[in-house]
């Protein structure tokens, strides 16, 4: 079955109003994260996507180089940790677990 | 020489169904250092790929987990992989018949939601693995010509996908996995569909309004805008094109649109 579709008038009409409300507002997704390595506590980086990707909770010392923890984008290198530390983000050769 | 190799080897299938049966016995030909047959280094392996299937299934719908508790789960999870095992080595689409099984399986036929969570469950997990695509910028639509709006249609970005339920599927997965502290009352008798979208990192889960659904499951089709809108409008009057374009367009929903001549 046919459904009589909408005038072009009001659909005009309707997104005009639509993209007009969108700039005026932040969008859901411009709240942005980046994944930042160094600056998460032990037991504590992110990384959760279901089976066969268990390295969520994984890091084992504090600010841990190569493990990373998702952060609002652009905050991540301007984030200081204790002992003049910041984060980065690509990985870290500092703070690693003893072999 | 090792005299298991003298033995005749077991085939890929009798091994294969002894594996996902306990009752059954150990395949001839499967031995030990000793020549014997090795019914308990079998059942070692046997139950490492059970429990190994249901933890991962317990990590893809740890929504369903906690509404079932630990002990029903890990049950449920040893009658699913016997009667579903892997179609595919790659384990995070293992689980994908979990959601009719779950609507299928006769205990639980006094929580018909359970299915509709798995699938929403199931929904994030695929947008998280989509592949990455920026999302259409609404200011794309304001470069087309008005009387032209209407003949638009949207490519779907590649992890935009919908849930629609006639259960709260939406409350009922945030109270037990996204935003447990947020919990408020659920009504059951409230239908809800989600959005669920991926525009950068983070996966997210959208409620959508009255007319939402149809018009988003249209336009994710491929369907051109008036059509869509209209066939929204007559399932729900109060229907807002307006509103329901915008919750698309700031979800993520689309990647691009086409002009239909």
């Amino acid at each position: 079955m046919k459904h009589k579709a909408m005038s072009a008038a009001i659909v005009a009409g309707a997104v005009a109003t639509a993209v007009a409300g969108l700039s005026s507002t932040v969008p859901a997704h411009a709240q942005a994260k980046e994944k930042c390595y160094g600056v998460s506590l032990k037991g504590q980086n992110d990384c959760k996507a279901g089976p066969g990707t268990t390295c969520a909770g994984t890091s084992t010392v504090d600010y841990q180089g190569n493990a990373w923890t998702l952060v609002p984008k652009g905050t991540c290198v301007t984030m200081d940790v204790p002992g003049g530390r910041h984060g980065s983000l690509t990985e870290l050769k500092r703070d690693l677990p003893e072999a | 020489m090792r005299s298991s190799l003298s033995h005749p080897q077991v085939d890929a299938a009798s091994f294969g169904r002894a594996l996902l049966d306990p009752q059954s016995a150990t395949p001839d030909g499967l031995t030990g250092p000793d020549g014997q047959t090795a019914p308990k280094r079998f059942n070692v392996y046997r139950n490492n790929v059970i429990v190994s299937l249901s933890e991962a299934l317990g990590e893809t719908f740890p929504g369903v987990k906690t509404l079932l508790g630990e002990d029903y789960f890990k049950a449920l999870a040893r009658a699913f992989v016997t009667a579903h095992p892997p179609l595919s080595p790659v384990l995070i689409w293992y689980g994908a018949e979990f959601a009719d099984f779950l609507d299928a399986f006769p205990p639980l036929q006094a929580y018909p939601y359970l299915g509709d969570v798995a699938r929403l469950e199931w929904a994030w997990l695929q947008a998280y693995h989509a592949a990455d695509a920026a999302p259409l910028d609404p200011a794309r639509l304001g470069e087309v010509s008005p009387q032209q709006l209407g003949d638009v249609c949207f490519t779907p970005h590649p992890a935009a996908h919908m849930v629609t339920s006639r259960w709260p599927v939406w409350a009922i997965a945030r109270a037990n996995r996204f935003e447990p502290d947020e919990a408020g009352a659920i009504d059951l008798a409230e239908p809800q569909s989600v959005l669920i979208t991926r525009p950068d990192m983070d996966v997210n889960v959208f409620l959508l309004r009255a007319g939402g659904a149809a018009l988003t499951m249209d336009l994710l089709q491929g369907q051109t805008l008036a059509d869509a809108a209209g066939r929204a409008q007559e399932e729900d009057g109060s229907f807002s094109l307006s509103d329901c374009l915008s919750d698309c367009l700031a979800a993520g929903a689309f990647s691009g649109l086409l002009l239909n001549d």
